[in-house]
């Protein structure tokens, strides 16, 4: 009996003092940094908050539901409702929808008149200009949002497949 | 020379290369049309310089090479541009694409590039690279990366090593060998060039083991050239020693850095006939706008080594072998682990096309229906990047990116092996093939998504920055009124 | 013209699930004959209503499951597992031991966690564990082995076919004349009783190094074992921390207590240490994937064992060992990825 019970607790120790051995140090990672990570960065506002952090924000306090993102999609819901322990549940109609290939902003220089009006709303500043100068679009640093579009006095941006993307 | 460590994993299997080897090299017949895709170099593809209707000389440069990464073209006959336009292309079997169509004018009426460089002496380093780049030199042993971009980006402080990779270990094809047999002066010559380009302090020209005619001939050559910086090493020949960086750790005991270059490590590795070419350039003023290809396989009467121009119809060079015998069956670009399978033989040689398998059911080993797998292990036996594509195949469905990143899918070399040995018969590397773009796609998009972040992150610091400054700015110009009342 | 295409490569070595698992069987033929001239003809009765069993369940499973019958009737797998587990039971077990045993393996150990491929745990020890723990009499009632005194008490074929199929004995037999412990059971009885390890090894039923027949039918195994390493149907990393593990654990205990525990030699001779080692354990599908996860797994179920052999509930602990290993598979497999090529070192 005691010889059993000697064997197991050395089996146990030797399989924790193993564990701990390989196990890499893991930092201690905030929750909302957890949720922000799943998050797809998209900046677009669709969830009601000002950004993917504070939409993070809002579920890490509990007073954002984790099917508020159409840019992440069943993938990003299904992740979220995995890390929060709560039911997955589909996106929510209500916060619009996205096209299913990558898109990018694409201003119309012809027309552009230089008002800057677009680069203050680009929440990761991938336009590129100047009062009364051509703005531009970084394709590689646009995320898609389209909050761009809507302050266009001229009515100038519309939205593409990305570079490189076939349909 | 000196026999090296074997290669880890791998596999011995029969060379098939007999029956390819036993003529000289004999030349391909002319083409009446020539299609040239102007993609068919790693990078990007490159401009055309001639319009539709013009007429070309042989040697002609046709296309100039993209900002970045790419290459010339040359006319590889004398004629009239008939076309530039999509056509279908081996490289390219999902859809055409755009080629310069040269119609032979029989005259082979050939254009002076520039003056032939004899000795090296004659110019610098940089002189040298951007010489062997006009000349079209794109690497032969398969991905066509073009030479003088990868040269210009592995200089480094004392020299790389220099490594000729002559080690042609797949089955069926034999170009090199044959190229090693009867142009070995040709190769030492582009080796000598390259030490030169590159600054280097030596020259390894690896060689497999059960190549005692090509070794021979390239003792004679480097004798001939009295150079002492050039050696052979023989590697054991075992499929895929021939594979860069398998090649690289046999040599010189040295591991490519994943995410790196052999650049990284001090090295710098060409195909012998990549070498062979750069010397038919300098030295003989002709642009890289023919190359050897092998036609073998039981599917074809006669199975020999043929010096092709580039943009001749695969079909020509099946009729110059004799024709298809009545058992043809499949025909493959390349060799029988890594090569291509082609629909139809009306497709251009290109600059990366060493050879044509003919194949029919001798040649071919087909899988048997595909069973579940067993895990027993045989795959990671013989992967020569020391993966388990067992773990692999396992993280593919469903498709899990985090694992498949850490058990290396875009480590795979795709070399076959491990679909070789598989008892339950899975086309691993072909999974693994499909798979690789997906899981970029994923680590990209994960990838963005940081850099998304750091700048909104950043954007947000910025405007608070500015705000704060403005607090600031204002709380200062309110200040000078009340101080007078409170002194 | 037109021709077909199939992905590279071209050329594939010609083998198949159905051909490793004939190799496997073949190599199992000689602990099958001798396991027959020492116990008697019962052994090929239970091996027969295994198999059928076996293949049954798996029709049954794959139907359900809509999957083709015929590769998978044909690759022989059930009959791998059916034939393992009518070597770890008694020749004269009654005909619904090793049905049910064989079902439940193959319908719950294999089909349920998706077939070929897929089990985590082997289902041939899955089958015996059920079975000793549901049934533990009928799993101890062996025979005595040719040798020993036991003449009058032999059975015919067609008796020994009767005993399984009627469990009845013909007139002039009983049940205890006939049947007798396993050596390992017989000596965790005679050690109980307070024999020592000399003593209770004198006892008829040992022979020169283990039990008497077993002794034989463990170096016939072990010859079926090396032609399967020879053949390359396994590799040596299993089968030797296996033994290893458990001649260094007999080897410590033996050199601490030389009366009160056996030798490594016995220990590898008796029971199912070889059989375990290199048909058992050796089983790819449940089994970890890096060579330095096998090593740890093998010497996992050497050691379990030992442990279980000497210290546990039950006599012989290879089932149960190769089990509990089975769970820490994933665990292993996380922790013993090798290093691959142009990866830090």
């Amino acid at each position: 009996m005691i010889t059993a019970l000697v064997t197991i607790i050395l089996l146990a120790t030797l399989a924790g003092l193993a564990t701990v051995a390989t196990a890499k140090h893991v930092e201690e990672i905030s929750l909302v940094d957890r949720i922000d990570a799943l998050l797809p960065q998209t900046q677009c506002r669709r969830c009601t908050f000002e950004g993917c952090r504070p939409y993070a924000e809002a579920i890490a306090h509990g007073t954002a539901d984790i099917n508020q993102c159409p840019p992440g999609g069943e993938r990003t819901a299904k992740a979220l409702a995995r890390l929060m322990g709560v039911e997955p549940k589909p996106v929510g109609k209500e916060f619009g929808t996205v096209p299913d290939y990558p898109a990018v902003a694409v201003i119309d220089e012809s027309t552009c008149i230089g008002c800057t009006k677009c680069i203050q709303a680009c929440p990761v500043d991938a336009i590129v200009g100047a009062s009364r100068h051509m703005h531009t679009v970084i394709a590689a640093d646009c995320t898609g949002c389209e909050l761009c579009i809507p302050p266009c006095p001229v009515d100038c941006i519309v939205m593409r497949p990305a570079p490189g993307v076939m349909q | 020379m000196t026999s090296s460590q074997a290669l880890r994993g791998g596999l011995r299997i029969e060379a098939h290369k007999q029956r390819s080897t036993k003529h000289h090299i004999r030349t391909a017949s002319h083409s009446e049309h020539y299609v040239i895709p102007l993609d068919q170099h790693s990078g990007r593809p490159a401009l055309p310089l001639v319009k539709v209707g013009e007429h070309v000389r042989m040697y002609q440069p046709i296309a100039q090479p993209a900002p970045g990464i790419s290459a010339w073209l040359h006319a590889p006959a004398s004629g009239e541009v008939v076309a530039i336009e999509p056509r279908p292309a081996p490289h390219r079997l999902g859809a055409p694409t755009l080629s310069i169509v040269i119609a032979n004018d029989w005259c082979d009426e050939p254009f002076d590039n520039a003056a032939a460089i004899v000795s090296f002496e004659q110019i610098s380093p940089k002189e040298a690279c951007e010489h062997i780049a006009r000349g079209g030199i794109v690497g032969l042993g398969g991905a066509a990366f073009p030479t003088a971009n990868k040269l210009e980006s592995s200089l480094c402080e004392n020299g790389p090593q220099l490594l000729l990779n002559g080690a042609e270990c797949e089955p069926y094809i034999s170009c090199d060998e044959v190229l090693m047999r009867e142009r070995a002066e040709d190769i030492v010559f582009g080796a000598r060039a390259l030490l030169h380009a590159l600054c280097a302090p030596n020259c390894t020209i690896a060689i497999e083991d059960d190549v005692p005619e090509a070794q021979a001939a390239l003792v004679k050559a480097i004798d001939k050239a009295g150079d002492s910086r050039i050696r052979i090493r023989v590697v054991p020949a075992i499929y895929p020693a021939g594979g860069e960086r398998q090649l690289i750790a046999t040599v010189f005991d040295a591991e490519v850095p994943h995410d790196g270059l052999p650049a990284d490590i001090g090295v710098v590795c060409q195909n012998v006939g990549t070498a062979a070419a750069i010397a038919r350039w300098l030295r003989d003023r002709q642009p890289l706008v023919s190359r050897i290809v092998t036609v073998t396989g039981d599917g074809v009467r006669d199975a020999t080594n043929l010096e092709t121009r580039i943009g001749t119809p695969f079909a020509s060079l099946i009729a110059d072998c004799g024709g298809y015998t009545e058992r043809m069956s499949r025909l493959i670009m390349g060799g029988s682990m890594m090569g291509t399978p082609l629909p139809h033989d009306d497709l251009p040689v290109i600059k990366a096309t060493n050879c044509i398998v003919a194949a029919s059911a001798l040649d071919l080993q087909p899988r048997g229906p595909e069973m579940p797998c067993i895990r027993c292990g045989a795959c990671s036996q013989v992967c020569p990047a020391f993966l388990l594509p067992q773990q692999l195949y396992w993280y593919l469905q469903p498709f899990n990116g985090e694992q498949l990143e850490r058990h290396g899918l875009l480590d795979c070399i795709e070399c076959g092996c491990c679909d070789y040995v598989c008892p339950s018969q899975i086309p691993l590397a072909e999974r693994f093939r499909e798979s690789k773009p997906l899981l970029i796609r994923e680590l990209d998009s994960r990838h963005n998504a940081d850099a998304a972040r750091a700048r909104f992150y950043a954007r947000n610091e910025r405007l608070e920055r500015l705000e704060a400054e403005h607090r600031a700015k204002l709380a200062e110009k309110r200040r000078p009124k009340s101080e007078p009342s409170s002194s | 013209m037109i021709f077909p295409t199939a992905p590279a490569p071209h050329v594939v070595a010609p083998d198949s699930v159905g051909r490793v698992m004939r190799i496997v069987l073949y190599a199992l033929l000689p602990t099958v004959v001798l396991h027959v001239a020492f116990f008697g003809v019962g052994l090929l009765l239970q091996i027969a209503l295994g198999s059928a069993t076996a293949l049954v369940t798996e029709a049954v499973a794959l139907r359900l499951r809509r999957k083709p019958l015929e590769p998978f009737l044909k690759d022989g797998s059930a009959i791998v597992t059916a034939t393992l587990l009518a070597l770890c039971l008694p020749p004269l077990a009654p005909w619904w031991l090793i049905v049910s045993g064989t079902a439940f393996a193959i319908l719950l150990a294999k089909h349920l966690y998706g077939g070929l491929g897929a089990n985590p745990f082997n289902p041939a020890m899955v089958g015996y564990a059920v079975l000793l723990v549901s049934f533990p009499v009928q799993l101890l009632q062996w025979l005595p082995p040719a040798g020993m005194d036991i003449e009058h008490v032999k059975l015919t074929v067609g008796e020994t076919i009767g005993a399984i199929l009627t469990g009845s004995l013909p007139s002039r037999l009983t049940w205890d004349a006939v049947t007798s412990p396993t050596p390992l059971d017989a000596l965790r009885t005679n050690l109980k009783m307070g024999m020592t390890m000399a003593e209770a090894q004198a006892a008829p039923i040992f022979g020169t190094l283990g039990g008497r027949g077993w002794e034989w039918i463990n170096l016939a195994t072990l010859a079926g074992g090396i032609a399967l390493l020879a053949l390359r149907i396994i590799r040596w990393h299993i089968p030797v921390a296996m033994l290893s593990a458990i001649v260094v654990c007999a080897s410590l205990m033996y050199v601490v207590d030389p009366g009160a525990y056996a030798g490594p030699i016995f220990h590898l001779t008796s029971g199912a240490s070889l059989l375990g080692a290199f048909f058992i354990a050796t089983d790819p599908i449940s089994a970890a994937t890096s060579d330095r996860g096998r090593l740890i797994y093998g010497a996992g179920i050497g050691v379990l064992t030992y442990v279980i052999r000497t210290w546990g509930g039950y006599p012989d602990g290879v089932a149960f060992a190769v089990l509990l290993m089975n769970l820490s598979v994933p665990l292993i497999d996380r922790y013993t990825i090798p290093r691959i090529y142009g990866h830090a070192r």
